[in-house]
């Protein structure tokens, strides 16, 4: 095929399933928080099951009146939401779905390329909570700044202990030299990764950056409409690439029976299941607070992934 | 990665990444100059991230794609959060801080200069003939900067890593006060 024609199908392939998935998992959870409450949830927006409910959220959003606040610093305010939503996006084209080259780009340093776009959209509720001119929000901010620093240590260290294994930083590359027995080989690594993303996500039980009863949203109470839509994708986005980046450095990604064909499929059945637990986790477990969590992240979380780390040369040695 | 200078394509006849190369470079001495010159205190740490986005994406057309991940993960993700972390606890108002000067603007732009002269200095003396063909395989993959760091430079690397290790320890003692001290 033309190598540029190649190019955009996969652009857009990126593109298609950066809109479609994050509003599954949000729809998801409408659906699976209101059952575990005895509720319904939506049930009249596209008739079946409210199928379309976030479809008419958006509708709603698009239609409110974007403010920006009198003492807000304008241009920050409205750059905010797209720093905090691109990165997920770009972080996309990286993460292999099926084998054989199902992935948007292959990028030779992919694991480092992930984790620094992940980063970087915390940058965008700091810009939101600092610009809103509002003592909420720029606790929110500060919230979110002291959160990312406790949780990327670990997240870095348990991701190190995959690259370790696999000898390589490229994720194809990771998945290519998978074999089932790492499951239980990084199952510490694992946990680790996938908590310390919650928190980098600010996903209850980590979420004290958005505290609803208590700081009002945040760095977010100052957004109206549209933008306020984007930040709300962007946190939707984040659990599509957690749930993702977990299944494929953890579980296996595409792995499974009959993964020359449906591999894709085992990818995404790994992180519809992560996204669930994501979702069951928030309807489960009362926030943290804010210096718990501190203390959390440095006294438990970084001494179980050195562990990891530690195991993982071990066994590698001795493999080897 | 050391082709003859024979084969030096020229100045004259810039490639497209050349020319990228330069624009971007731009970019990001101007952004570097707002981030400097600029009253608005987190206006200042936000341009820093242009500048320093601007040059992980110069050491990605230079084929060093590892190095400008880990620009990326540690400058921006990292560095520059903690930064604004900073300016967050103090008061960072929004709009201008008229005393956000120094007197010392010129000592300052002395040492800049300097410094910017000898680094300059040092890397055309170090890679006079070298040419890097942006081209063919990448030549700063992963795989070639690790073997790179841990073959040959495996002592500054560890050197390194315990001038680091001196200084978290030392931070970690001046930040410390003891309870009866107070």
């Amino acid at each position: 095929m033309n190598p540029t024609l190649d190019m955009v199908l996969r652009a857009v392939g990126v593109l298609v399933v950066f809109m479609v998935l994050p509003l599954t998992v949000g729809q998801a959870e409408h659906k699976v928080m209101a059952h575990m409450q005895g509720r319904l949830g939506p049930m009249y927006a596209g008739g079946f099951h409210g199928w379309a409910q976030l479809v008419a959220d958006g509708v709603k959003f698009v239609q409110k009146e974007d403010i920006v606040p009198t003492g807000a610093d304008r241009r920050v305010f409205q750059l905010a939401p797209v720093v905090a939503l691109l990165p997920y996006l770009v972080v996309l084209i990286a993460i292999p779905v099926g084998p054989h080259g199902f992935v948007g780009a292959t990028v030779d340093a992919g694991l480092f390329f992930v984790l620094a776009m992940m980063g970087v959209g915390v940058l965008g509720s700091l810009m939101a909570g600092w610009a809103s001119a509002n003592k909420f929000s720029l606790l929110g901010a500060l919230r979110s700044a002291a959160q990312l620093m406790a949780y990327e240590l670990p997240m870095l260290l348990a991701a190190a202990s995959v690259a370790m294994a696999a000898g390589t930083v490229s994720l194809p590359g990771l998945l290519s030299a998978f074999h089932w027995w790492w499951i239980p080989w990084q199952l510490v690594g694992g946990l680790v990764f996938f908590t310390a993303g919650l928190a980098e996500l600010q996903r209850p039980p980590f979420d004290m950056p958005v505290a609803d009863s208590e700081i009002i949203f945040g760095a977010y109470t100052e957004y109206t409409g549209l933008r306020f839509a984007l930040f709300l994708l962007a946190e939707y986005a984040g659990i599509v690439v957690l749930c993702a980046l977990t299944s494929v450095l953890y579980l296996g990604g595409w792995h499974g029976p009959w993964s020359g064909s449906v591999g894709w499929l085992w990818t995404l059945v790994k992180t519809g299941l992560l996204a669930f637990v994501v979702i069951w986790l928030r309807v489960s477990y009362p926030r943290l607070r804010e210096d718990q969590l501190q203390k959390f992240a440095w006294t438990v979380l970084i001494p179980l992934s050195l562990l990891q780390i530690a195991l993982t040369g071990i066994v590698k040695v001795v493999i080897s | 990665m050391n082709l003859a200078v024979a084969s030096h394509p020229g100045f004259l006849s810039p490639t497209g990444v050349e020319i990228t190369f330069v624009l971007v470079g731009l970019i990001t001495l101007g952004a570097a100059l707002v981030t400097v010159t600029t009253k608005q205190l987190v206006h200042a740490a936000l341009w820093l991230v242009v500048a320093l986005g601007g040059l992980a994406v110069e050491y990605l057309l230079l084929t060093a794609e590892f190095i400008a991940w880990v620009q990326v993960l540690i400058y921006v993700g990292s560095v520059v959060v903690l930064l604004l972390f900073g300016l967050m606890m103090t008061k960072a108002p929004i709009g201008r801080s008229p005393d956000a000067d120094s007197d010392n603007r010129w000592t300052a732009l002395a040492v800049a200069v300097l410094a910017a002269a000898t680094l300059v200095w040092v890397v055309v003396d170090a890679f006079r003939s070298t040419w890097v063909s942006l081209g063919g395989a990448a030549q700063g993959s992963t795989e070639v900067t690790g073997e790179f760091l841990f073959r040959q430079w495996v002592l500054p690397f560890e050197a390194l890593s315990v001038l680091l290790l001196a200084a978290l320890v030392g931070a970690i003692v001046l930040s410390r006060r003891d309870s009866r001290e107070r």
